[in-house]
């Protein structure tokens, strides 16, 4: 009740009609039995973004990406341990995890990878929160464990119709060391395993150092050239829809 | 919002843009995953001073830190100009992913803010900041830095132990995940200015090889690190 008084003074209980009447500076009159009336539910305000993720790599596709809405928590913390779910995404460019994670309000994901020089746009929408945080998350899927995106970017000044952009850079989650080996990369380069429990690298997130590959000697990795990458990997724009 | 910011920061230039003295916050985070910082030295001086530049010649005292992490040299070249420094606020090394934090009451004419670390395991390579206007206005400010390399030794990726100006090879690998006995990537110093580093080549060899740092640990892209200034 407390909470329903505060915003309408017309809805009120009889019993309480004389001290709400009051509290709200409205008619002293006791005698007068208020109507109860419900005030019809406010029109729900829709907040969408696009978000469009483009691919600024020679040989490194993106996993679908991952674009959610939240007001709290971290996708990831450079200098922290990854969660399961960021590590299941930068593993194997599953972001089925990262979608339900439990302070996820809102989210949707690209329907397929985003090859090198391409990009993809995705519409995310939320009621009635102005200012939630957009994270975005994709796997460079030619490598262990490299992603890039963003992590809780304030949407709240953004207006209807403008946009924002930057340019991502390339993150290792730390859960899986740089062996570039074809039985551990998902991508079309080695068709390996993607996703392994098991953490044997430093376990946080940082920076990636790039990928070695066996053109610039690693003999047993599974990479060429054509994979290698320097930041930024990604540009990420968004822009408020309504 | 930062071209807003811009606007009323020209607007208000005749009253901000006079020097003021400060108290600001310096947040310095690793970001690489393999690298580590020697300590740091973290000075606000004025226009008129520098630590490095890039694109000319170190000073002596920017090889000793680049070469063998010892900032004492550039220490006391701050103090001749009587900056506001903070050296090695990480009391030691700051290892990858870390984060140390130091504060600065800067002086009126000290609007400038320089931060220098030797990477390692490098020959001389270092994380830097050269010359960032402190702002006037109070707020959180995010800078990347990244790594350079002094121009003044081979990067034979050699872990020798040379540390001292003019003696080659790469003091220690701090993660103990280097190597040994390799041959050396190369014995000639290439650009003799402050450049960006090229960044290690490595090998997968830990016994041999070209280079006694590991390819798959000890590379790594910029930034490699992370500041945030917070004006009080």
């Amino acid at each position: 009740m407390i909470m329903v008084m505060h915003k309408s003074c017309r809805f009120v209980l009889p019993a309480l009609a004389a001290f709400v009447l009051a509290a709200c500076g409205g008619s002293s009159n006791n005698d007068h039995t208020p109507v109860v009336q419900p005030p019809p539910p406010p029109a729900p305000v829709t907040y969408s973004y696009e978000v469009t993720v483009v691919n600024l790599t020679n040989g490194q596709p993106l996993s679908p990406v991952a674009v959610v809405l939240h007001q709290e928590g971290h996708l990831w913390t450079v200098g922290e341990s990854a969660s399961e779910a960021l590590e299941l995404m930068a593993e194997g460019g599953d972001n089925s995890e990262i979608l339900a994670m439990e302070n996820v309000m809102a989210s949707a994901s690209g329907e397929a990878p985003v090859g090198p020089g391409h990009s993809d746009t995705i519409t995310v929408s939320i009621e009635d929160v102005a200012d939630a945080n957009l994270s975005v998350a994709t796997m460079l899927v030619n490598t262990n464990d490299a992603f890039t995106g963003l992590d809780s970017v304030d949407l709240a000044e953004l207006e209807v119709g403008a946009s924002w952009s930057t340019m991502s850079m390339a993150y290792d989650a730390g859960t899986e060391a740089n062996s570039e080996l074809q039985s551990t990369i998902p991508g079309p380069a080695a068709g390996g395993n993607g996703f392994d429990a098991a953490r044997d690298d430093v376990d946080f997130v940082a920076m990636h150092p790039g990928v070695v590959t066996k053109d610039d000697g690693l003999m047993e990795s599974v990479l060429t050239s054509h994979h290698r990458f320097d930041n930024p990997v990604a540009k990420i724009i968004v822009t408020r829809m309504q | 919002m930062k071209k807003t910011s811009a606007l009323i920061l020209s607007a208000l230039a005749t009253t901000t843009m006079s020097t003021q003295a400060a108290d600001i916050d310096i947040h310095i985070q690793n970001l690489t995953q393999g690298i580590y910082f020697t300590p740091l030295l973290v000075t606000a001086h004025s226009d008129e001073a520098a630590l490095f530049h890039v694109g000319e010649a170190a000073s002596g005292e920017l090889q000793a830190m680049a070469e063998g992490a010892d900032i004492s040299g550039l220490e006391s070249i701050a103090d001749g100009v009587s900056a506001n420094s903070s050296a090695n606020p990480a009391g030691g090394l700051l290892a990858p992913g870390a984060s140390t934090m130091t504060m600065l009451s800067t002086s009126a004419d000290n609007t400038r803010l320089s931060i220098v670390g030797m990477l390692l395991p490098t020959n001389d390579g270092f994380v830097g900041l050269d010359s960032w206007h402190i702002p006037s206005e109070a707020g959180t400010y995010t800078i990347y830095l990244n790594g350079y390399d002094a121009g003044t030794e081979a990067n034979d990726e050699l872990i020798t132990g040379g540390g001292a100006p003019g003696v080659p090879g790469i003091p220690a690998a701090p993660g103990g995940n280097g190597g040994t006995n390799g041959t050396g990537v190369t014995d000639m110093n290439g650009s003799e200015v402050i450049h960006i580093h090229p960044g290690n080549i490595g090998d997968d060899m830990i016994d041999g090889g070209k280079s006694d740092v590991d390819s798959r640990v000890h590379r790594w892209l910029n930034p490699v690190a992370k500041v945030t200034v917070t004006v009080n």
